[in-house]
């Protein structure tokens, strides 16, 4: 790469000709910023500006209101219950799955990989689904969970298993690629040299892939917070115990309240949004700390 | 890597204080649920989309009546959707103490595909274990621009009808089977002159939403259609909360008498001990305190006495029955509703057009 | 292969974390899955095929299909736009521009649905001008569609960027100082090297777009024959208490849910491939 930017610095006239071949001209860069720009502002912006201005519409007092309105409250516990729950249990699968398809060769490696993969494809209407038939009272475990006095669904259990399901590629999606990149000349060094498994997966490994990690949680932790479809069919939907803060959300826009609606759907909004800042975050740091590296 | 290991021990503090964390707050969150179900009896209300405003009215009195009479606690929880997902949940596991739903076909499934309640359910409690009826009318915009009347006008093109999917809501099974009863009225009995006319409303309709609550949120807030068929004391809470005059209630000249069934569920109420509790809750429905309340909340009181103090804000109109027209619930369901039944063969044709 | 042996020993834990990874996947979802399939089979195929064959569910199938396939092509073509501008052109806000592409991801499909109904209802802010040309978003299929791409949005962006990134300047340069003008560089030099990306986004839209529920409902009709997406059908027929023609048509949908995810894989084997 060097010898052409050399060759831009030095002379005027070739380096017209080079960003002539390399670039577009300016008239087409506009134009294509701008309709990127447009389209991303009729799906992304507008609905987001929707939201807050739904939410603020009748100034904060009446969003407070709303946010800290019992029901709502039991929502937002509920809902950061579940993801104390499904957000470590995936983070866990996560990391054994990408440690064992990365460091490991072994016979039906792909199929695992696809299998992985599955929840991001099954519709969360079917997931519903799937549990209803499995543990419903007309299921087949339904009849000896009720013997044995033991609600799955209709209960937190149901509901966190649904999301744990819907959730479950997100860590080891961006793990298997990373760990599979980093290869294990690392690790292999660090276990001659006398160290052992947990000893080199602590100092080892984690380090390289923390901001995967932490990535891959803050994006499962926010799917998991936002689940509707699959959690609205096994909830039952019973006022402050199985209304999760979306389903709270359907709620209130079904009760007419639409401001405290949009408002709760800002909580869920702004958390989308430190996600993204956190993301963003990571990103820059990870960009920093390769071009000390390269330096 | 030479300064790995500072920050690594760093990390390890770090990682192990957010377990902790996060096990003390389900460990917190598990603990105050634990606690709270030792205080007081639980009751769970099963119940469909509009009622939500007259049962939290409604619990709080009975819990203060309860109080007073058996120095207990009472909470009824409850839970609010479509009322065939609603019976569904129940039939699949929810644990209802009661349900309070929108027609005695979705109470039926209970015995039917759950047995978790008798066959005779319904002569259990007086007027057919409904303590509160309603019935379908017409809601229209303000100074009624398109000049709706009655059933008549919802087949003509220039009119839009909004009405959700009888498929899933029970409200909407209630307007369909209004508009069926009309047509039969109308047409002598004639089946296929009232098909045709049906079918010619729902020709009108641009969205078939999955809820009663949906559908009129389809109609108020967004402003689509002409007109609303839609239950009386959903009608009135559009009028009276949603839009000071920028509604009004149409009230045809021929309806349903709509009846939404109560029951207690056995099986549950059995094995979670709350049998007592759960019949008080619903005969409490039929005393005056209650009927009143359910008045206020533009349902018609079962009560003739009391209904007649609120006879300014009922009109009275005609009322056929779903037994006396359409042979009751389990024939209506069969022949209309069913995969391949009537309203199948309606969305078929408006289809093929 | 003595060497894979070898190394194998070297690092430890292949057990333990092959043995949590199948044990929690199981639980979670292998077993559930096949059980429900088990349940599909316990029905006679007559059964199954008259519940995944009326004409209401056909035409569901269609505009899910149809649906999702058109918001995947305009994923395609303004994903890869957006990839682009992000990855090629410096302009104020880019960086809060990229980060915003990962919205969709984060924001609750259903709070997305009743963002995109009261932006897009002919009384919406982008409705009320749209409806003066006669156009109506909401309650039509093209209000599907809008939903559908909204959710799909980061999929294409998200794996075009990355390579669009590694693209080494060094072959366009070589393009150019060969006498290739700027177009032909896109066409046969760009283009090629982004082609499997832009399918794997493609697929995964698609793939997404397939099985979405929350967004839709709030902004299609739910008409039947018309505006009803097959996810809607299948709650329709739970609440029917027809289990068995939910889990037909769920039968459906997870075998198409398994071939998108074949294709995907083929393609990410085929990509490697050309590039190893």
């Amino acid at each position: 790469m060097t010898t052409p930017s050399t060759v831009i610095d030095t002379n005027d006239t070739i380096a017209k000709r080079w960003r002539r071949a390399t670039e577009e001209p300016a008239w087409i860069r506009i134009t294509l910023i701008t309709i990127a720009l447009t389209f991303l502002t009729l799906f992304l912006v507008l609905p987001l500006t929707v939201v807050l201005y739904g939410a603020f519409e009748r100034g904060i007092g009446v969003w407070y209101a709303a946010v800290s309105d019992p029901d709502a409250l039991s929502a937002i516990r509920l809902t950061l219950l579940i993801v104390a729950i499904v957000v470590p249990l995936n983070t866990l699968f996560g990391v054994a799955a990408a440690w064992s398809i990365a460091k490991f060769e072994f016979r039906g490696k792909s199929i695992l990989i696809s299998l992985i993969d599955m929840p991001f494809a099954i519709s969360p209407v079917v997931v519903g689904l799937i549990f209803v038939i499995l543990f419903g009272s007309q299921g087949w475990l339904g009849p000896w969970l009720s013997a044995h006095d033991m609600r799955i669904i209709f209960a937190v259990p149901g509901i966190i298993i649904v999301i744990a399901f819907g959730t479950l590629p997100f860590i080891a999606r961006e793990l298997i690629p990373l760990m599979q990149q980093q290869g294990k000349e690392e690790e292999e060094a660090s276990l001659t040299l006398g160290a052992n498994g947990w000893k080199t997966f602590w100092y080892v490994t984690l380090p390289n892939i923390k901001w995967g990690l932490i990535y891959g949680i803050i994006l499962c932790n926010a799917r998991a917070m936002g689940e509707f479809g699959a959690v609205a069919v096994v909830s039952g939907r019973i006022r402050g115990e199985t209304n999760t803060m979306p389903l709270h959300i359907e709620v209130l826009y079904n009760e007419y309240m639409f401001t405290a609606a949009f408002a709760v759907s800002s909580l869920l909004t702004g958390l989308a949004l430190v996600t993204i800042a956190i993301k963003s975050a990571v990103e820059w740091n990870e960009e920093r700390r390769q071009r000390i590296a390269a330096a | 890597m030479p300064n790995t290991t500072s920050s690594n021990n760093w990390q390890l503090s770090k990682l192990t204080a957010a377990i902790l964390l996060s096990s003390a707050v389900v460990a917190g969150a598990l603990s105050t649920s634990a606690q709270a179900q030792s205080e007081r009896i639980d009751l769970l209300n099963v119940s469909y989309d509009p009622t939500r405003e007259f049962y939290r009215e409604y619990n709080a009195i009975f819990a203060e009546h309860w109080q007073e009479e058996h120095d207990q606690s009472v909470n009824v929880r409850q839970s609010h959707g479509g009322s065939g997902s609603q019976g569904r949940a129940v039939i699949d596991g929810l644990d209802a103490d009661v349900v309070t739903l929108a027609l005695a076909y979705d109470v039926d499934a209970l015995h039917q595909r759950g047995n978790l309640i008798p066959e005779d359910w319904q002569s259990r409690l007086p007027n057919n274990s409904s303590p509160y009826t309603s019935t379908i009318v017409l809601l229209v915009r303000d100074g009624n621009p398109k000049n709706i009347q009655d059933w008549d006008d919802l087949i003509r093109d220039d009119v839009e009808v909004i009405t959700p999917n009888p498929k899933t809501s029970g409200g909407a099974r209630w307007n369909y089977l209004a508009l069926w009863g009309y047509g039969l009225e109308k047409f002598d009995g004639d089946e296929e002159q009232t098909y045709e006319f049906v079918r010619q409303v729902y020709d009108n309709v641009p969205v078939l939403d999955p809820a009663a609550r949906g559908a009129t949120n389809t109609f108020v807030q967004r402003r689509l259609g002409d007109v609303f068929i839609a239950w009386e004391n959903e009608a009135f809470l559009s009028v009276e909360q949603l839009g000071q005059g920028e509604y009004e209630i149409i009230v045809p000249s021929l309806s349903i008498l709509a009846e939404p069934p109560v029951t207690v569920v056995d099986t549950n109420v059995d094995r979670k001990g709350t049998r007592e509790v759960a019949e008080a809750y619903l005969d409490f429905l039929y005393t005056d305190e209650a009927q009143h309340l359910a008045a206020k909340h533009y349902y018609r009181p079962s009560n003739p006495d009391i209904l007649a103090e609120y006879s300014d804000n009922f009109p009275d109109l005609t009322l056929f029955t779903i037994d006396d027209v359409l042979g009751g619930w389990q024939h209506a369901q069969e022949t209309h509703f069913n995969d391949g039944g009537i309203f199948d063969r309606i969305l078929e044709d408006i289809n093929a057009q | 292969m003595p060497v894979t042996l070898a190394k194998r020993r070297v690092i430890p834990g292949f057990g333990l974390t092959m043995g949590f990874t199948l044990l929690y996947m199981g639980l979670v979802f292998l077993i559930p899955v096949g059980a429900f399939l088990l349940y599909t089979t316990t029905m006679s195929w007559e059964t199954f095929w008259n519940a995944i064959s009326q004409r209401q569910v056909v035409a569901s199938y269609k505009l899910s299909f149809g649906g999702s396939l058109i918001a995947a092509t305009i994923n395609l073509v303004f994903g890869g736009l957006v990839a682009w501008v992000l990855v090629r052109y410096k302009f104020p806000g880019k960086r809060m521009v990229d980060a915003l592409v990962d919205l969709p991801f984060a924001l609750p499909t259903a709070v997305a649905g009743i963002a995109l109904v009261t932006l897009y209802a002919s009384t919406g802010w982008v409705g009320q001008y749209l409806d003066i040309f006669g156009i109506r978003i909401a309650y039509t299929q093209l209000g599907v569609v809008i939903a559908l791409t909204y959710i799909g949005l980061p999929f294409v962006v998200r794996t075009v960027q990355p390579v669009l990134e590694d693209l080494e300047a060094e072959l366009e340069e070589a393009s150019a100082s060969l006498g290739a003008d700027r177009l032909t560089t896109i066409r046969r030099v760009i283009f090629p090297a982004l082609f499997p990306a832009l399918l794997t986004g493609y697929a995964l839209a698609f793939a997404r777009a397939l099985g979405e529920y929350g967004s839709v409902v709030f902004i299609s009709g739910n008409l039947p024959f018309r505006t009803e997406i097959t996810p809607l059908l299948i709650v329709a027929k739970a609440e029917q208490y027809d289990y068995h023609g939910a889990a037909a048509i769920g039968t459906v949908m997870l075998v198409a849910a398994f071939l998108m995810l074949l294709i995907i894989n083929g393609l990410q084997w085929w990509a490697s491939r050309r590039h190893g």
